[in-house]
């Protein structure tokens, strides 16, 4: 912290400056991020909850088991630490974005606002795969006295405990909140990804016009660099709730 | 280097000068918790395949991951978002309330793994026992598709 560069006995709140020494903008977009995490936190809270209630979860290394182009094989993780590593690159980019904008490079920033949005619409396309494959992909799951092929949905969850039935192992229904909650919060993290990768590239425009540089600072880059970081650690804590444990 | 503020009621910046080796050594910290988190995660996996799955351990696995996760979001915010390097009056206001967090995650967990209790016990008239899931009656139709 470079805190010792202020004057020890600094009053903070007796007025004429900002006590916080930032700028209003920078504190809204930390208190709106504050509450969006406060909603994120609530959403993975009540998932937990009813995961806490039930007797039986899907194992996610079950579900989460398939590659693009790689047809039936089983690779648990695989694919989840492909998006994970996009999203933790993305941010990378992001944050020497800002830097650049500390030095007042309009080329650096440019540069790396490019490779930010890259890697968002890397991490969507991963995400809209994902979805397309549970919705579609078909399992046998054992029925009132019969098979029935079902997919993953809001309503369906062909996860459930695994019984033998005449010496062959079969599927039953699992809880359908697992559907609910995964593709709600996913879907709500994907959002996000998707509305930061519009301000990205809102704020690369506005960089190649030119209008931070007549403003003398970047700050809107870092505003936007907030954003884009609080998606990421929303997806460190997806990746922890719904593909690690 | 020389401080580009935006309005006059900010009185200092911080210190960029490091450069960019912060933000790597930050970069390549992440991705080395992020392959520990995926080991662990395959460990539970071949745990699982086995025969009789040791739970203990596999609560432990899941524990630690937890912490990792914790780290990794502790470096996203304070190097990434830079609020390290903000005062300390702006540090406080968006980690106090967050704390909330705590109570929030105990309590209702803890609620959720009543209702598990309740539902197990059939409201506490008897004893804790988990159902099986019951062999579906028309087995022997089903024998015959």
């Amino acid at each position: 912290m470079s805190t010792t560069a202020m004057p020890t006995n600094t009053k903070w709140w007796n007025g004429g400056r900002s006590p916080f020494n930032i700028s209003y903008g920078k504190v809204m977009m930390w208190y709106f991020l504050m509450s969006d995490a406060f909603t994120f936190g609530a959403f993975l809270i009540s998932y937990g909850t009813l995961r806490f209630s039930q007797n039986h979860w899907v194992d996610p290394n079950h579900v989460f088991n398939s590659f693009p182009f790689a047809g039936h094989s089983n690779l648990p993780l695989a694919f989840v630490s492909l998006m994970t590593f996009i999203l933790i690159f993305s941010s990378v980019t992001m944050v020497l974005a800002v830097h650049e904008g500390h030095n007042m490079n309009k080329k650096g920033v440019e540069k790396y606002m490019i490779l930010t949005i890259i890697g968002g619409l890397a991490f969507l396309s991963c995400q809209a795969w994902e979805w397309t494959h549970l919705l579609t992909g078909e399992h046998a799951v054992w029925v009132n006295g019969h098979v029935e092929y079902w997919n993953t949905t809001v309503s369906h969850n062909p996860f459930g405990p695994e019984i033998t039935i005449n010496g062959q192992e079969y599927a039953t229904p699992g809880p359908i909140s697992f559907g609910s909650y995964f593709f709600e919060i996913t879907g709500f993290h994907g959002f996000h990804v998707f509305s930061g990768v519009i301000i990205n590239i809102i704020m690369l425009i506005k960089t190649r016009m030119g209008h931070f540089e007549q403003r003398g600072h970047y700050e809107m880059i870092e505003k936007a660099g907030l954003y884009w970081h609080f998606v990421d650690l929303v997806w460190v804590f997806v990746f922890l709730c719904f593909y690690l444990i | 280097m020389s401080a580009h503020t935006a309005s006059a009621e900010i009185t200092f910046h911080p210190e960029h000068a490091e450069g960019t080796k912060k933000i790597w050594k930050t970069f390549w910290l992440l991705s080395i918790i992020t392959i520990i988190e995926l080991g662990i995660g395959l460990a539970i996996y071949n745990i699982h395949k086995g025969k009789d799955p040791n739970e203990t351990l596999v609560l432990m696995f899941k524990g630690m991951v937890c912490i990792l996760t914790l780290a990794k979001a502790y470096y996203i915010v304070s190097i990434f978002m830079h609020l390290g390097d903000e005062i300390r009056n702006m540090i406080m206001t968006i980690v106090v309330p967050l704390s909330l967090f705590i109570w929030f995650i105990i309590a209702f967990l803890w609620d959720g793994n009543s209702w598990k209790n309740l539902r197990n016990t059939n409201a506490g008239t008897k004893e804790y026992k988990v159902e099986k899931v019951e062999k579906p009656a028309a087995t022997e139709k089903g024998a015959k598709d």
